[in-house]
Order: C-alpha cells, then sequence, then structure tokens
C-alpha cells in the first residue's frame, strides 16, 4: 500500500525529512507519528518548568558562585505573551542584585531559560564545563552566576549594567525546532546597558552535542569575549573571524597568545 | 476626527480613524501587545459596527500613518486611482462588504476596481467579514503573474519548493529539490533561504538551482531569498539572478528596520526585470510579509498590525511581483497566539492581498512556542484552497531544518489537489506528465529508481 521513494539514499546528504513515501497523497502512518513525536518533545521543551535550583547545583558543581534572579513575567503563558516583561527584571531580583554588586568585573554570565528550558537543562553543565579553562587562561573577573527565569536574552542588559561588567554573556534555550528541541544559544554584549539592540550582540547558536559542540563553542565565545573587550565593541562591526583560527577544523584548547 | 457609537445607555468613544480600526480588529496579541485592543468584547464589536458607517472616501482623507512623514502613505495615496475607485465611492465600509459579496461584483468587476482601493478601505472592510466572507469574495479576485510559467490561473494552486539546508550544503539542498519535484512540486519558485549571507555561498546556491532548471528544462523560477541589495552586488557580478526577493513591511520605519526604502525596491525590480530571464513574463519580484513586523520594529504608529499587513501589500503592488506571501504564523505566540489567530490572520491576509490585486501566497507555518498545531496547519491549508490560495510552501515533512518552524509540505500540496482537484501551472504541469513524474490528470506515477533527475542528484553529490 505504501509506496516507498527509491531516494531514501539521500537522506544522509541532509537532516530534511526526505523520501518519506506516501499512501495515495498522504503521508504514512509511521511518519505522521514520528512527526507528532517530535512536535510533542519540542512543545515539552518549551512548556517544561525551569529547574533553576538543578541548574544551579550543577553551576556550583564546577566552582562557579551563583545568583537566583526572575524577570518581570510572572507565568510562562504571559512570558510567551508579552516579551517585554522577560526583558525586565522583577522589583525583588533588581534589589537582589544592586545588594550583590561589588567591584566592577569584566563578565557578567547569565543562565536564561528563553524558549527551552530543555537546552539550559542539558547543556549549561557541559558547556560551562568546557568554557572555564578559557576564563583562568585569561584572567577574566567574573560576577556570581546569574540563573534567570521567564528570561529573554536582553534581561542581560540589565543584569550586566547592576553587576557594572564590562560585558554580558548570556546562554539561552533558543526557540526550539522540530530536530532540535534542547539548542543552546550564546550572546555576548559590550558594556552591558538597558535599550540595547540585538544588532549590538554576537550571537553563537545550536550549542549542542549535534550541533556546534561545547568546545568549538567555548572557543569561538572565548576568542569573541577577547576581541570584544579589546576592541570595546560588539555586534555587527564585530565579525567571526576564529574560524581562521581553527587547527585542522578543530577549535584549539585554549587561546594563543595573539 | 472621533468617532462614537452607541449600543443602549452606553457610548464607545473612539478618539480617531486609527484607533476605530484597532478596536474593530478581531483579537490578536501582538495589538494586545501593543496596547490597542480593544477592552471588552462589546467595545470590539461597538468598533465594528461604528465602522462599518465609516464611509470608503474618509481613508482618503484621514491618513492612518502621516503622509508627511511616511512613504508608503505617499505611495498608497499618491497612486490612488480616482476613476477605478468611482464605482464604490459612496459606499460605507459596511455597504462595501455587501457589494463585495454581491452577484454583481463579478471577477471582473473586482479586477477593475483594485487600483480604486487602498490597504486601508480592504483592512477596513476584512475587520466587520467573517471567515467565509473572506474566502467567497478572495475566491472571486483574479491575479495572474508570470516569469516561466503562469501562477494564479483559476482551478490552479501553485507551490514554492523551499529546499534550506542548516549549512546550505549542496548536495544537501539538492536532495530536497529532488524530492520536491519527484512530488510534483516548484511551480511557484525554487526558492532558498540561505543560512549565510555571503556572496560567494548566495552565487554558489543561484547557480546550482540554475543548472538544474536549464539542464532539464523546467519551467519555473528560483531565489535565494536574501536581501535585495545583496541581490543587486551579485546580478552586477553576472549571478543568475531569476527573481529578487526581500521582506517588506507596512510603514517607512518598519522597511528602514529592514534595511530598504522605495527607491532600492525600484533598483532591485529595474535590474531583474532588465536581465529578461522570464520566458513568458518579467514579474521579477518576490516579496514576503507577516503580521507583526512593524510592532516588532518599533515602528507601528498605534496602527494595528493586520492594516499595517495590508499596507506592505499596497508596497508589495507598485513592483508587480511574480509572488508575494504572507509568513502567518512565523513570527510568533506575541503576534498571533495560537491556532485561532493564525487562521484567522491567514484568511486576512489572503483577502486583502488578491483584493488589493497581488498574487497572494501564505506560508502556512507556526513555532513550536505557539499554541498550534499540524491540524490547525490543515484546517487553514483546505480554506486557503477553497479561497484559491496563489501558492503555498513545500516544504520536507512541513519541517524546516534551518529556519526551525513548520510549514505546509509537499505531501500536504498533494492533499489540497486531490481533495480539491487545483492544477499545477499549466506549463509546469505538462513538464511533470513530459517527465513521467505524473500521469495525465496530475496524479504522482509510481516512482521510478532510473529517473534522470536521481541520476543527476548522485551525480551531483558524488
Amino acid at each position: 500500500m505504501i509506496a516507498r521513494d527509491p531516494w531514501a539514499a539521500f537522506s544522509r546528504h541532509t537532516p530534511a525529512r526526505i523520501a518519506l513515501g506516501r499512501t495515495g497523497a498522504s503521508l504514512p502512518t509511521d511518519e505522521v507519528l514520528r512527526f507528532a513525536l517530535a512536535h510533542a518533545q519540542a512543545r515539552d521543551a518549551v512548556h517544561t518548568p525551569f529547574d533553576a535550583d538543578g541548574v544551579a547545583a550543577e553551576v556550583e558543581s564546577l566552582g562557579f558562585a551563583t545568583l537566583r534572579v526572575s524577570s518581570a513575567a510572572p507565568a510562562r503563558d504571559i512570558y510567551l505573551r508579552r516579551p517585554d516583561l522577560g526583558r525586565r527584571l522583577s522589583d525583588e531580583s533588581r534589589a537582589t542584585l544592586a545588594a550583590a554588586a561589588g567591584d566592577p568585573v569584566d563578565l557578567a554570565l547569565v543562565v536564561a531559560d528563553g524558549l527551552s528550558s530543555a537546552a539550559i537543562h542539558a547543556q549549561t553543565k557541559p558547556f560551562l564545563a568546557a568554557f572555564k579553562p578559557f576564563i583562568a587562561q585569561q584572567g577574566w573577573r567574573l560576577s556570581p552566576v546569574v540563573i534567570a527565569s521567564g528570561a529573554r536574552v536582553a534581561l542581560g542588559d540589565e543584569v550586566g549594567a547592576l553587576l557594572k561588567a564590562r560585558a554580558c554573556v548570556l546562554l539561552v534555550g533558543e526557540r526550539p525546532g522540530l530536530s532540535s528541541p534542547d539548542s543552546l544559544g550564546l550572546y555576548l554584549t559590550f558594556d552591558p546597558q538597558v535599550g540595547r539592540t540585538d544588532a549590538e550582540r554576537n550571537c553563537i547558536s545550536n550549542v549542542r552535542p549535534d550541533g556546534l559542540s561545547f568546545a568549538d563553542a567555548a572557543f569561538k565565545l572565548a576568542w569573541h569575549i577577547r576581541e570584544a573587550l579589546r576592541r570595546r565593541i560588539t555586534g555587527v562591526d564585530l565579525k567571526d573571524e576564529s574560524d581562521l583560527l581553527l587547527e585542522q577544523g578543530r577549535a584549539p584548547k585554549l587561546l594563543d597568545a595573539g | 476626527m472621533a468617532y462614537v457609537h452607541r449600543i443602549g445607555a452606553k457610548s464607545f468613544v473612539f478618539a480617531d480613524l486609527k484607533e476605530l480600526m484597532a478596536k474593530a480588529t478581531p483579537p490578536r496579541s501582538g495589538d494586545m501587545l501593543a496596547g490597542i485592543a480593544a477592552a471588552t468584547a462589546e467595545e470590539n464589536v461597538a468598533a465594528k459596527m461604528c465602522l462599518a458607517e465609516v464611509p470608503l472616501k474618509a481613508f482618503l482623507s484621514e491618513a492612518l500613518v502621516p503622509y508627511e512623514t511616511d512613504e508608503v502613505t505617499r505611495l498608497i495615496l499618491d497612486s490612488h486611482d480616482g476613476a477605478a475607485f468611482a464605482p464604490v465611492s459612496a459606499m460605507t465600509v459596511g455597504d462595501f462588504r455587501d457589494f463585495l459579496l454581491s452577484h454583481e461584483a463579478t471577477s471582473q468587476v473586482l479586477c477593475d476596481l483594485a487600483p480604486g482601493l487602498t490597504p486601508e478601505m480592504v483592512a477596513a472592510v476584512s475587520k466587520i467579514m467573517r471567515n467565509q466572507d473572506l474566502i467567497l469574495v478572495a475566491k472571486k479576485c483574479r491575479v495572474v503573474t508570470r516569469f516561466r510559467n503562469t501562477i494564479g490561473l483559476p482551478g490552479t494552486m501553485a507551490v514554492r519548493l523551499q529546499p534550506n539546508h542548516p549549512t546550505d550544503d549542496a548536495a544537501g539542498v539538492s536532495a530536497a529539490i529532488l524530492d520536491g519535484l519527484l512530488y510534483g512540486c516548484g511551480d511557484a519558485v525554487i526558492g532558498i533561504n540561505p543560512a549565510s549571507d555571503s556572496l560567494p555561498v548566495i552565487d554558489r546556491l543561484l547557480k546550482l538551482m540554475d543548472e538544474v532548471i536549464t539542464r532539464f528544462e523546467i519551467p519555473t523560477q528560483s531565489c535565494v531569498l536574501t536581501h535585495v541589495t545583496t541581490s543587486i552586488g551579485l546580478m552586477e557580478r553576472g549571478a543568475p539572478v531569476d527573481l529578487v526577493f526581500q521582506s517588506i513591511a507596512g510603514t517607512q520605519g518598519a522597511n528602514r528596520s529592514f534595511g530598504i526604502d522605495l527607491k532600492v525596491l525600484a533598483e532591485g525590480a529595474d535590474a531583474a526585470r532588465a536581465l529578461k530571464r522570464g520566458t513568458v513574463g518579467q514579474n521579477a519580484m518576490y516579496f514576503e510579509t507577516g503580521q507583526g513586523s512593524a510592532l516588532s520594529a518599533g515602528e507601528h504608529h498605534g496602527v494595528d498590525q493586520q492594516t499595517l499587513e495590508a499596507r506592505a501589500y499596497g508596497v508589495a503592488r507598485a513592483f508587480n511581483p511574480l509572488l508575494v506571501n504572507t509568513v502567518v504564523g512565523f513570527i510568533g505566540p506575541e503576534y498571533l497566539y495560537d491556532g485561532k489567530q493564525i487562521i484567522r490572520a491567514g484568511l486576512e491576509d489572503h483577502f486583502c492581498g488578491k483584493l488589493l490585486g497581488v498574487p497572494l501566497g501564505v506560508d502556512v507555518c507556526y513555532t513550536n512556542h505557539a499554541e498550534a498545531d499540524q491540524d490547525d496547519m490543515d484546517t487553514l491549508l483546505t480554506l486557503l484552497g477553497a479561497a484559491g490560495v496563489t501558492y503555498i510552501m513545500g516544504i520536507p515533512g512541513a519541517d524546516d531544518v534551518m529556519l526551525n518552524y513548520q510549514s505546509t509540505s509537499f505531501h500536504d500540496a498533494l492533499y489540497i489537489r486531490e481533495l480539491l482537484g487545483l492544477k499545477r501551472a499549466p506549463e509546469f504541469e505538462a513538464w511533470l506528465e513530459r517527465m513521467d513524474i505524473t500521469a495525465p490528470g496530475g496524479r504522482l506515477l509510481p516512482a521510478d529508481a532510473r529517473h534522470p533527475l536521481l541520476g543527476y542528484v548522485a551525480g551531483r553529490a558524488a
């Protein structure tokens, strides 16, 4: 009954759902259910409650201090309708950060649930483990890692400003795709201030075991931070040249002296 | 000028036409986000009742976005055709709805009327129309465009073959093109959203598509959906550009946030036409739009997102495009929250575009953080098929692995053809038959492992 497509071998060239076969004009049962499962997983990634305690414990196990904040969005459904609330701290969290701020630092690290708490749960610890050696090598001064719930990317601007950071690095759960429900994004903003636009940030996307590896992402981020602090800029004018430094296509373990 | 409507003892006051339009709009999250939506269900209907009594002429004298500071408003009002408008010039918005649904409003009458209508007029009437009204009137509109085939003929629906790949890999893109062609899709355009904005990468994608189209003499056109200035640069370098793409919006400020203005669109259109790559016509522009883009850019002037979307079609029609599509559910739940809002918006956008004389297709789609699923897409696709949509998207398995959203698939296109008897663009339909991909009548033939397209892609991928 099912007409199979004789070009299934081409599937090795693309993650796209090609050569699915058909029954009449329609998808075979297996494919309808496979798609439904992928969509269910992506939906769950959006709606899985953020385990801030668990993430904080993992981050602390790597030797980082942590702080907990939440955005002005009180609930997930409001968060989805009101991106403006996810970009601002709650009054309580603003007070927390203001009280916690000490001397100026080089970097504020923010871990934000974004649109996929599943991504944060899965990728935060292995990514930070890969990134930590670069912090030590470069001698960057860090504020405690801020674990932020109900957060959008721009929340990092207010966090970074309150913690007197020269630059803010925000790890965020990216909008889940059907074939990538747990993808981490990294946003770097020099001189974080409320009102920064996305054109003033650099983004490293698709960080996950099947996408950009933790080692490559950590190297790329470290390269961007060093250049941002040196050139005092992020965004469209800071072009990614880190690929030029790969050794046989692989990221070096540390930055060179350059 | 303030508008007032009384229901019993209650008075509803609307400060001006744009407030009245916003409050008359069927509920959606984007207008709520902007703080311009009706506060209650009753206020929403009061605004519709009030809007129904507004003369169409009011839209020629009361600009919703200031004429002095917005070139889209100037384009709309300066190009308004008073003679074409004459037959409906005495009507109110409510009369206009009745007229559109009447048997007197034939396809020819609506065609002749289009240059006399402004986006604000069609947006206004859409707000007091139910879904069935939007479907019935859109079905009567005829918009036919041509490049290497003929798109928009009655009883046809075209499909954009969208073979995106997360790293623009040539073999991956080719595999998806093959999949689409062998499923009978690709008459609207073979159109790639590139992951990269690097010129050499885009140039390579253009050549890849040009080679397939030339080698197999496919009566269709290609497009890489990159910025208009990038396409202009590529044409200067001699790249094989068929259609010039651009995302557009309904205000000057929102267009500026896309890095464009009307002048650069004109440059792109002129450059594409000058190449004369079309064989049966020279409609050489491809535009995408979507409700919420102006609000997203902070350039909405307090005007509701559906009206601004219609104004984007006003921009599009000035450049005689081959294709225009709304990407209706792509922008996210803060603009269209759920399946119900996406379905309504898709029908509105299609109606407004068609009534303005624009070849409107719809990317029937949603993201994973919206309250929607493939059942909602089936519903919208079926309604749009009934409404005579110009084209839809065809994506392998409905899963765009580059843009991370779900649209319609090659199978979905087969479904709607099977259900409603919709044909492809005639030149493309004949090609499929010639290539032994379809049988007479348009149904797919069993796939043959020795098909020359398979050999070609295998050779290219090796």
